[in-house]
C-alpha cells in the first residue's frame, strides 16, 4: 500500500496597516502617488537621517494582538535585518527579533472537518520595502520607494494547519479580524495582505517535521490552494523517489501555475539582526493596555449574537451581512436611520451582493452613504417609486452614491398617482389592441398582462401596478 | 587689534559694537587659509562666494538687531560627516565624493539660526574612522603646530582649522574620543556632551549609540556659547533628550564662573599606568595640582574595567557601523562603479572601491561579530560590559563630581607613524573611549607643551548632564593656568 | 587562544558586507581580524552572569511621532543625488529574470 502523507503547513502573514503615514517617517501611505512622490531622506535611507515611531502603528499591532489572543511584550524593541536589495533603501529592514510585540496566540478556525485552533507563534512591526519595477526598454530594473516605511505586522503561525481548506480558512478569519479592527483593509490582490506559506510533509502518524519549503508571492486564495497542492505533490514525489526536500525559498509563478527556487551565491541569509541603536524601547503601561482593550470594537460573534437579539432578520442575513465589517456597518447605520431592518437587509442580500459579484467588487468599495439608502427604501414605502424604479435607481447610487430622491425628481420617475392621467393612457392602450381587447372578453385571462405591459410602457413604468389593473378591468 | 586674535564670542561683540563686520571677519579667515592651507588641509571644501554672501546678510540681520546671539557673524567650521543643504558632504569618503544633501543637520540649523556663517567642510578620517585624520579620501591634514605631526582624529580637520586661524570655531563629531583627542594634539578646547544632547539628525552615522555632535574652540567661554547654542530637544532624532523639561538645563554659559572650591575630583590611578608618555603625565598632575590648589579635593581612585573600554567599545562600533554603512551602494546616491555585470557586481564593486582600509577593516569585523554564531559571544557580550563599564563610572560619580586625566597617552605623533599598526593606533583612545560608551560629557583643553613644543591635552569627566561642572572647572583652570605661566 | 581567520571566513563576511577583497587585501584582512578577536576575546574574562545587555544608556523610551503627514512631494530631492535615473525612479541592474 502506498504510503500516506500529510501536509504540514504554517503561515507568514504580512498585513500593511492603515496609518496615514509611513512607521518612521510624515510621508503618506497613500496609494497610487507618482514614483517617489511620497518619500523624504528618512524612508529613502539618506545619511543623517533618522526613524521616529508613528504611535499608532504601535496601537494597531497591540490591538490586531489583543484581538488574536496573544501575549502583549509590554516592553519591546526594534532591531536592524541586515540585506542588501535596492528596495531596501538602507541595506535593512527595521524589524523586530529578539522582543515582538505579541507572541503566543490563537484563533478558532471552521471548516468542514469541524472546529480547530490555530496558534500565532507571534506578532512584530516592520517596515515595508519599495516597489522593483522592471524597465521594457532598458536592461534594468527602476525603483520607487512610495511603499518603502509603509508599516506592516507579520503574523507568524505556528505550523498548525494541515490543508488548504484551513489556511484559506485561518486567512479569512485573520482578515475579518483585521478589518473589524479597521487596522487594514487585508486585500490579497492589492498586496495590503501578503501570506507566505512554509509547507512540509511527514508520514502520517509521523512525530518530526519534515523538510519544509517557504512559498512566496501568493497573491489570492486560489494562488495559495494551487500553490499548496503543487508544493505538496512535489514534496512527496521527491520523497517517493528516495531524494531529500531542500530548505529553501520558492517564488510561486501564478501564470504559469509553478513555483521555482530562488537561490543565490550571492545571498547567505544572515540577517545579522541586532537592536536598532537609532529607536529607543517601547513600554506600553498596564494602563495603555487596558485603554487599548477597552477601545478594542465589537466582533463578529458577539455582533451575530447581537443582530439576533435586536432585529428581526433570518440568521442567514445575519451570518452574510457580518461577513464584512464594511456592510455590517452600513446595514446599522441605514437601520438607525430608517428603522427598517428586513428592509435594509433585503437591499444588501439582494441588489448590494448582487452587484458586488457583478462587478468582481468587495464591500469596502462600496461607496453608497447610510443616508441615500434610507430615503431610497423610503421612496419605495411612501409608494413614491415602484419596486422595479427602485432597483434602476439603485444602480445608479451604487455606481456614483447619487441622491434617490433629488435623482427620481430630476429624471421624472415618481409614479404617476393621478388616476385620470392613468384612465387616458389606458383608454388609448385599449383602442389601440383591440385584438387583446376581444381575447380578453373571449375568456383569455392572460390577455391582460400584456394590456398592463403597454400601459407601464406608455406611463414609462411611473404607474403603480395594481392601479393599472384596477382602471383596465373597471374600462374593459 | 588682529581680527583673527579674538575668540568667536569677543568677535560677535566686536561686530555688534561695529569695530568689525561680518564680511572682514570671513575675509581674514579667508585670506588665513589662503597662507595655510596648502601646508594644513583642513578643509575639505570651501565656498568662498557662499561664505562671504552669507556673512553679508548676517551682517545686515545684526545691524538691523534681528541677530543677538554670542555667535552671530562668526566663521565657524564644519566637520564633513554633517549633511550641509546644497553644500557637498563626503565624510572624507570617495564613496560621497559628489553627495550634496537636500537637507542641513539639526546642528548646523542651529547654528544658522544664531547668525555663525558657515566657511567650508572640515577635513577628517573616512566616516569618522581613525585617530589621526589620515584615512580620508582627500589628503591628510597636517597639525598646525608642526605639519610633520598629525592633528589627531577623526575630527582633525575642525581641530586644525580652530588652531591655525583658519575659522573661529568648528564643530566635530566624537564617537570614541573624535573630537577630545584632535583638540588635545592642536590646542585647543573639546567638547563631547552627554549622549542626546545635540541632535544626530544629519549627522552621518558612524556607531549611532556613542556618535556626539560637539564644539571645538579656542577658549572654553566659546565652547559654553556654542554648546549652549546647539544643543536641542529635536523630536527627529528619537534619542534626543529633552533636558529642559528634565531639568537638566542647558544654560552652559552661566557655568562660566572661576570657582572649584570643594569640587571632589579622582584621578583614575589606571590612567596614569604604564604607556603614558610621563611629559603628559606631568602636565596632567601639574593641572590636577592647580585645581587642588584652587580649592579641589583631588584624589587618585581605582576606576575599574579601564582596560576592557577597547575591546569593547571596537565591537561596538564596528557591528553599528557595518550597518549604519550598508546605505552606500551606489544606487541612491553617492560613488557608483563604472563597470559592473549585474546587481550584486555593481554592490561589490562600489564598496570595494569607494571606502578605504580602514573602513573596510571595521565593517568587516562589524559584520563578523554580528554574524550567525557569534552574536552573543561578542555583541551581546560587548554590550554587558557596556553595562558594567556605565556602572563603575555610576559608582565614581557617587564619590566624585569629576574624573580627571590625560586624553590620549602621547601628544601628536609623526605622520604615518599610527597606520602602520591599526590595533595599537586603537590603543591610544584608552582614555576617551569609555566616556563614550557611558554616554558621559567629557572636555579636552590644553594643559602645555611637550619638549618637542606640541600640544598636551587635560580631560575632565563629568556625570551624565553635568557639563556645567565641567565647565566651571575647566573655565577655573584656564583662567589660572595663564596667570601662572605668565 | 588565537583567533585563526580562514579564507571562507574572510569570504562569507565579504558576501554579507557587500565587500571584495584583492588577493592583499584579504591576508592583511586575515591577520586583522585575527588579531582584533584576539584583543576582543579580553572580555570573555569578565564575568558578565545576570547583566542584562545595554544597548541604550540611558532609560528613554516611547518616543513617538503622531499619525500625521507632515511631508509632501520632495521626488526632486529625493533622486538629486541619484547616479542613475529614469521616470523619477532609481535605475538598478536588473533584479530579476
Amino acid at each position: 500500500m502506498a504510503k500516506q502523507y500529510e501536509t504540514v503547513i504554517g503561515l507568514e502573514v504580512h498585513v500593511e496597516l492603515a496609518t496615514k503615514t509611513k512607521i518612521f517617517c510624515g510621508c503618506s501611505t497613500a496609494f497610487g502617488g507618482a514614483p517617489n512622490t511620497h518619500t523624504c531622506p528618512v524612508c529613502t535611507g539618506m545619511p543623517g537621517s533618522l526613524p521616529v515611531l508613528n504611535k499608532q502603528v504601535l496601537q494597531y499591532a497591540v490591538a490586531v494582538g489583543l484581538a488574536t489572543n496573544c501575549t502583549i511584550t509590554q516592553y519591546c524593541k526594534f532591531d536592524r535585518k541586515n540585506y542588501f536589495y535596492p528596495d531596501n533603501p538602507q541595506n535593512y529592514q527595521i524589524s523586530q527579533l529578539y522582543l515582538p510585540i505579541c507572541r503566543n496566540g490563537h484563533v478558532e478556525i471552521e471548516t468542514s472537518e469541524g472546529k480547530k485552533s490555530v496558534g500565532i507563534h507571534e506578532i512584530h512591526m516592520e517596515e515595508d520595502a519599495g516597489k522593483l519595477i522592471h524597465d521594457e526598454w532598458e536592461d534594468c530594473s527602476l525603483v520607487d520607494y512610495n511603499r518603502s516605511g509603509v508599516p506592516l505586522i507579520e503574523i507568524v503561525s505556528e505550523p498548525d494547519m494541515r490543508s488548504a481548506e484551513e489556511v484559506i480558512a485561518y486567512l479569512e478569519k485573520l482578515r475579518m479580524l483585521i478589518q473589524y479592527l479597521g487596522a487594514s483593509d487585508c486585500k490579497l490582490n492589492e498586496g495590503s495582505m501578503r501570506a507566505d506559506v512554509n509547507l512540509s510533509v511527514r508520514e502520517v502518524g509521523a512525530d518530526a517535521f519534515g523538510t519544509r519549503t517557504e512559498m512566496k508571492n501568493l497573491n489570492s486564495f486560489r494562488a495559495i490552494t494551487h500553490a499548496i497542492e503543487g508544493e505538496r505533490e512535489r514534496q512527496i514525489e521527491l520523497l517517493e523517489s528516495g531524494q531529500q526536500v531542500t530548505q529553501e525559498t520558492r517564488r510561486w509563478d501564478d501564470a504559469k501555475e509553478y513555483s521555482y527556487a530562488m537561490r543565490s551565491k550571492e545571498d547567505a541569509q544572515d540577517y545579522r539582526y541586532f537592536p536598532d541603536p537609532d529607536l529607543t524601547p517601547v513600554y506600553i503601561s498596564d494602563e495603555w493596555l487596558q485603554e487599548i482593550r477597552g477601545s478594542q470594537p465589537e466582533f463578529r460573534e458577539e455582533k451575530m449574537a447581537r443582530y439576533k437579539k435586536e432585529y428581526d432578520i433570518p440568521d442567514y442575513d445575519i451570518g452574510i451581512i457580518t461577513d464584512s465589517k464594511h456592510l455590517a456597518d452600513l446595514f446599522e447605520e441605514t437601520v438607525a436611520i430608517c428603522g427598517q431592518p428586513k428592509k435594509v437587509s433585503n437591499w444588501l442580500m439582494g441588489e448590494t451582493l448582487r452587484l458586488l459579484k457583478e462587478k468582481n467588487m468587495d464591500p469596502g468599495e462600496i461607496c453608497f452613504s447610510p443616508e441615500h439608502l434610507a430615503k431610497l427604501i423610503g421612496l419605495v414605502d411612501s409608494k413614491a417609486v415602484n419596486s422595479t424604479v427602485a432597483k434602476e435607481v439603485f444602480e445608479v447610487m451604487f455606481a456614483e452614491d447619487i441622491d434617490p430622491e433629488s435623482y427620481v425628481e430630476e429624471k421624472g420617475l415618481k409614479t404617476v398617482h393621478d388616476e385620470g392621467a392613468l384612465r387616458k393612457t389606458v383608454e388609448e392602450v385599449i383602442a389601440a389592441n383591440p385584438q387583446s381587447v376581444e381575447d380578453y372578453h373571449n375568456g383569455k385571462e392572460k390577455a391582460i398582462g400584456f394590456l398592463v405591459g403597454q400601459t407601464m410602457k406608455a406611463m414609462k413604468g411611473k404607474a403603480e401596478p395594481g392601479m393599472v389593473n384596477k382602471v383596465l378591468k373597471e374600462l374593459l | 587689534m588682529d581680527i583673527l586674535s579674538y575668540s568667536a564670542v569677543e568677535l560677535s561683540a566686536a561686530v555688534k559694537e561695529g569695530k568689525v563686520t561680518a564680511v572682514e571677519a570671513m575675509e581674514a579667515v579667508l585670506s588665513r587659509i589662503d597662507e595655510r592651507e596648502s601646508d594644513i588641509n583642513a578643509y575639505v571644501t570651501i565656498d568662498r562666494e557662499q561664505a562671504l554672501k552669507a556673512a553679508a546678510a548676517v551682517q545686515e540681520k545684526i545691524e538691523k538687531g534681528e541677530l543677538t546671539g554670542p555667535l552671530a557673524g562668526v566663521p565657524v567650521a564644519v566637520k564633513d560627516n554633517l549633511c550641509t543643504e546644497g553644500m557637498r558632504t563626503t565624510c572624507s569618503s570617495k564613496i560621497l565624493e559628489n553627495f550634496v544633501p537636500t537637507y542641513s543637520a539639526e546642528a548646523v540649523l542651529n547654528l544658522e539660526k544664531a547668525g555663525a556663517v558657515m566657511v567650508g567642510k572640515t577635513n577628517m578620517d573616512e566616516f569618522a574612522m581613525g585617530s589621526t585624520t589620515e584615512t580620508s579620501a582627500y589628503g591628510v591634514t597636517r597639525n598646525p603646530w608642526n605639519t610633520d605631526h598629525v592633528p589627531g582624529g577623526s575630527s582633525g580637520g575642525s581641530a586644525a582649522a580652530v588652531a591655525a586661524g583658519e575659522c573661529f570655531f568648528a564643530l566635530g563629531s566624537d564617537t570614541g574620543g573624535s573630537i577630545r583627542q584632535p583638540a588635545s594634539f592642536c590646542g585647543v578646547v573639546g567638547l563631547k556632551p552627554t549622549y542626546g544632547t545635540v541632535s544626530r539628525y544629519g549627522l552621518v552615522a558612524y556607531g549611532s549609540s556613542l556618535d556626539q555632535i560637539g564644539p571645538l574652540t579656542k577658549n572654553v567661554a566659546d565652547c559654553a556659547a556654542v554648546l549652549e547654542t546647539i544643543a536641542s530637544y529635536d523630536r527627529k532624532d528619537s534619542t534626543s533628550i529633552n533636558r529642559k523639561k528634565e531639568k537638566k538645563d542647558t544654560d552652559f554659559t552661566t557655568a562660566l564662573v572661576e570657582d572649584v572650591k570643594g569640587m571632589k575630583i579622582g584621578i583614575p590611578k589606571d590612567y596614569l599606568g604604564e604607556g603614558l608618555d610621563s611629559e603628559v603625565k606631568n602636565a596632567v598632575l601639574a593641572a590636577a595640582e592647580l585645581l587642588a590648589a584652587k580649592g579641589a579635593v583631588v584624589e587618585e581612585f581605582d576606576l575599574s574595567l579601564v582596560a576592557y573600554a577597547i575591546p569593547t567599545y571596537y565591537t561596538i562600533a564596528a557591528a553599528e557601523a557595518s550597518s549604519n554603512l550598508e546605505r552606500f551602494d551606489g544606487i541612491k546616491y553617492g560613488y557608483r562603479t563604472e563597470k559592473f555585470e549585474g546587481l550584486h557586481d555593481l554592490y561589490k564593486k562600489t564598496r570595494s572601491e569607494g571606502f578605504g582600509a580602514e573602513v573596510k577593516r571595521r565593517i568587516m569585523l562589524g559584520s563578523f561579530v554580528l554574524s550567525s554564531g557569534y552574536y552573543d559571544a561578542y555583541y551581546l557580550k560587548a554590550l554587558k560590559v557596556k553595562a558594567m563599564i556605565k556602572k563603575a563610572f555610576d559608582d565614581a560619580f557617587a564619590k566624585y563630581d569629576l574624573i580627571l586625566g590625560p586624553v590620549a597617552p602621547t601628544t601628536a605623533p609623526k605622520l604615518g607613524d599610527s597606520l602602520q599598526d591599526p590595533l595599537k593606533m586603537y590603543l591610544g583612545d584608552i582614555y576617551t573611549i569609555a566616556v563614550n560608551l557611558a554616554g558621559l560629557p567629557a572636555i579636552s583643553l590644553p594643559c602645555g607643551t611637550d619638549s618637542k613644543g606640541l600640544p598636551i591635552g587635560l580631560q575632565l569627566i563629568a556625570d551624565s548632564f553635568q557639563e556645567k561642572k565641567l565647565i566651571q572647572a575647566a573655565y577655573t583652570y584656564e583662567q589660572n593656568k595663564t596667570k601662572c605661566v605668565e | 587562544m588565537a583567533n585563526v581567520i580562514t579564507d571562507e571566513t574572510i569570504e562569507y563576511v565579504g558576501i554579507l558586507a557587500k565587500l571584495e577583497l584583492s588577493d592583499e587585501e584579504r591576508e592583511q584582512a586575515k591577520t586583522d581580524m585575527g588579531r582584533m578577536l584576539d584583543y576582543i576575546d579580553k572580555l570573555a574574562e569578565l564575568d558578565t552572569t545576570g547583566i542584562e545587555p545595554m544597548s541604550h544608556v540611558f532609560p528613554v523610551q516611547n518616543v513617538f511621532r503622531e499619525d500625521v503627514v507632515t511631508n509632501g512631494d520632495e521626488s526632486e530631492k529625493t533622486l538629486k543625488n541619484a547616479p542613475g535615473e529614469k521616470d523619477n525612479m532609481f535605475m538598478v541592474p536588473k533584479t530579476f529574470d
